[in-house]
């Protein structure tokens, strides 16, 4: 990067403001650090080009400098591996779309453990930028303590230190007050940073440890908890158990916790849709704002619930630093599939969404090993799913009690889980045994002391999963959804039609001309027209099928009736059929589109659509087949 | 300034005493000091043998640190949690055999 550019302070372009960087190892609490700096007005966007989240809020200074507070993700040096920590490097550099490096770098410690960040540290001074450290959760290492010799610190390393506590909002005056002066009095030096060899990093861990022998002293009460939990946590056979009981618990909350948000939300819309019905003339506008965008984003907005849930279980594991234990019990099994144990993280979040599983591959180091990820993560049941699978569950499966103690349906519905996460296994392991050889990347993985979650910085984080979720359903869904209405509703029904409007609609005439492809694999063609604007969106699916077997839509509870008519009509064969066959299919455009986000191409999107489309259809074939020899056509 | 010396060098100076072992061959409960980092014996990993070594060396795996076998996988005793100085770091056998460890001896 040319002096030239470094030089133009971005404080210049936008009205006074300073850009200042968090930098930091994990799990050393910066996103807390953020969150307490900023506030709750944080932005979320994506780096240009690349697909990393870029976290940014305001602050203010004492001195009443306004600062722009970028939140970037956690290295131990600057030498990339995975895209998330190429971001941090290049917007360390000013390598990154344009923009300058930042005016004022704050490298965040966990005050506990303080070794490889003073390597870091080491490292970040070679950047050139006016630096302060921060020694967050002070008051942890104080309470076990550890005796840090602040003035000794900051004058072996040239930099001020300041101490915080981010969960609990201590220091952040005195942080913003060093950034103050910093700003004021310290230049710029030269940009001289360049990957370390191994001799050069051998050299800068015997500095830090020569820094941290003089300033740090040894505590006399040390972290026995975490030792304690591991010894429970990470037991071969104890801590796999507890690590399904977990998953247990977190499914019943996803599946239990959700239902009175959710009913509140599909009667919110279906409230606000007969509002609108109500109170406008019938016609093309009325029905496109009641059932094109109101039912359709309320179709997607219903999940809401879940994903918070499911994200609140996963931030507070992460916080806790339990998450980290988890991908060390399952890198074995996923090992075993040729994936990486970080894969175990995006793979969990699929379960609710795949489009937060996909964007959370960002992780992983290696290409492949996030490729093999992204490639499955649709393959796990996501919630979207999950009303599809209760309509024909509740349809064709007798509520039963097998074994004395099972429940028929719900066995049904375990199975449909089980069969999406052994196929997710089983094409991983195809594709990195076959396609992508090599031995998988390497597994190293700090295990960070245990620390208890903070509910502020918790409920935070849980906020802006939802903004996300809300964000992405505003500007990727609705539009999709007005598309859908479109197709469905022209051209419309001629006078005196005897069919269903949608019959005659493109939506139809689609589903019309593919119904033969589908015949061999059992569907009649409600189903194949259903499936069209199902590809928008996989529980949109039964509205449609509701409308095509013209049954209100808006009726207090969609599936008992539609439920009813189903079982008459269908065959148990074409109903399991259908169940295999939304396993595989990739009836998602918004994954597919963040696919082809996250890799840049259309490749990608366009080998996942084929590939689930065809075993989609290969599932459904076997299915049909099977169950019709067995009686069930 | 101190230059490091080559780190097989290193190693060869110290195993006089008890032989170093690759930690990726430790039991579990072994104790003792890292006395070389890098891959020796040829075996192919997912990134170059100089990259794993700078990645060892990043997560603090240096000549001199302390390490202990803490916690082992269900599936053939993989992957491994350390102790590593004063912090815990998991890691898997193949990548844990390129850190040769000086076992403490019976009187440590």
């Amino acid at each position: 990067m040319s002096a030239a550019l470094d030089l133009r302070p971005a404080a210049d372009t936008e009205a006074g403001s300073l850009r200042v960087a968090l930098v930091g190892t994990p799990n050393c609490g910066k996103t807390a650090l953020f969150n307490a700096l900023t506030g709750a007005r944080q932005k979320v966007a994506n780096y240009p080009g690349v697909t990393v989240e870029r976290k940014e809020g305001p602050a203010t200074t004492p001195g009443g400098r306004r600062l722009h507070v970028l939140d970037l993700p956690g290295t131990y040096s600057l030498r990339a591996r995975s895209p998330d920590e190429a971001v941090t490097r290049d917007v360390v550099l000013g390598r990154l779309g344009g923009e300058s490096s930042p005016d004022v770098l704050i490298c965040v410690a966990d005050s506990t453990n303080l070794r490889l960040v003073l390597r870091l540290l080491l490292e970040l001074k070679a950047v050139g930028r006016p630096m302060v450290l921060a020694l967050n959760m002070f008051d942890i290492a104080t309470r076990q303590g550890w005796a840090i010799d602040l003035d000794r610190l900051s004058g072996e390393l040239g930099l001020p230190v300041v101490t915080t506590v981010a969960v609990r909002r201590r220091g952040m005056d005195k942080l913003l007050e060093q950034v103050d002066i910093l700003a004021a009095t310290s230049p710029n030096g030269e940009q001289v940073w360049r990957e370390p060899n191994a001799a050069e990093l051998r050299h800068a861990h015997r500095e830090a440890d020569r820094i941290l022998k003089a300033c740090v002293k040894q505590p006399t009460l040390p972290d026995t908890w975490t030792g304690k939990l591991d010894g429970v946590l990470l037991h071969p056979v104890g801590g796999m158990v507890i690590l399904l009981a977990i998953l247990f618990l977190m499914f019943q909350a996803v599946f239990s916790w959700a239902v009175p948000a959710m009913d509140l939300i599909s009667a919110a819309f279906d409230g606000l849709a007969n509002l609108v019905k109500a109170n406008m003339p019938a016609g093309v506008i009325q029905g496109l704002i009641s059932d094109g965008v109101i039912a359709g984003v309320g179709s997607v907005l219903v999940f809401l619930p879940q994903i918070m849930i499911l994200f609140f279980f996963i931030i507070l594991l992460e916080d806790f630093g339990y998450m980290a234990r988890a991908a060390f019990l399952m890198d074995k099994i996923m090992g075993g599939a040729g994936l990486h144990g970080r894969a175990f993280i995006p793979l969990l979040s699929s379960f609710a969404c795949a489009i937060p599983g996909v964007m959370a591959t960002r992780v992983i180091d290696s290409k492949y090993d996030r490729l093999a990820t992204i490639m499955v993560a649709p393959l796990m049941t996501c919630s979207a799913r999950i009303p599809v699978y209760t309509l024909i569950i509740a349809a064709f499966v007798p509520r039963e009690t097998v074994y004395g103690f099972l429940n028929l349906q719900g066995l049904v519905m375990f199975g449909l889980y089980a069969a999406g996460v052994v196929s997710a296994l089983l094409i991983a392991f195809v594709l990195r045994r076959f396609i992508w050889r090599g031995a998988v990347e390497p597994f190293i993985m700090e295990l960070p002391a245990y620390k208890l979650p903070d509910a502020r910085n918790v409920l935070t984080n849980v906020l802006l999963r939802a903004k996300i979720f809300l964000g992405r359903a505003g500007s990727i869904i609705l539009p999709l959804m007005i598309v859908v209405w479109f197709l469905s509703n022209f051209p419309g029904a001629p006078a005196g039609a005897t069919q269903p409007a949608i019959d005659y609609s493109l939506a139809g005439i689609i589903g019309h001309a593919i119904a033969p492809v589908l015949a061999p694999i059992g569907f009649n063609w409600q189903i194949a027209v259903a499936l069209i604007p199902g590809m928008a969106a996989r529980e949109v699916a039964v509205g449609a099928l509701a409308t095509v077997y013209a049954v209100s839509a808006s009726a207090d509870d969609v599936a008992t009736p539609l439920g009813t008519l189903l079982a008459q009509q269908w065959s148990l064969a074409t109903a399991l059929s259908l169940l295999a066959w939304y396993i595989f299919a990739p009836q998602c455009l918004s994954t597919l589109g963040v696919v082809k986000r996250e890799t840049n191409s259309w490749k990608w999107p366009i080998i996942m659509f084929v590939y689930m489309m065809a075993l989609a259809y290969a599932a459904s074939f076997a299915t049909y087949h099977v169950a019709v020899a067995l009686g069930g056509g | 300034m101190y230059l490091p010396k080559s780190p097989s060098a290193e190693a060869a100076t110290v195993t006089n005493g008890p032989a170093a072992v690759p930690l990726g061959h430790g039991k579990l409960g072994l104790r003792g000091v890292v006395v070389q980092v890098g891959v020796t014996d040829g075996r192919a990993h997912g990134v170059p043998a100089a990259e794993l070594e700078r990645r060892l060396l990043e997560m603090g795996f240096v000549e001199g640190a302390r390490v202990e076998i803490l916690h082992e996988g269900i599936i053939g005793h993989d992957p491994i949690a350390v102790r590593l100085d004063d912090m815990r770091v998991a890691l898997r056998r193949r990548e844990a055999d390129a850190i040769l460890v000086l076992p403490d001896g019976p009187g440590r």
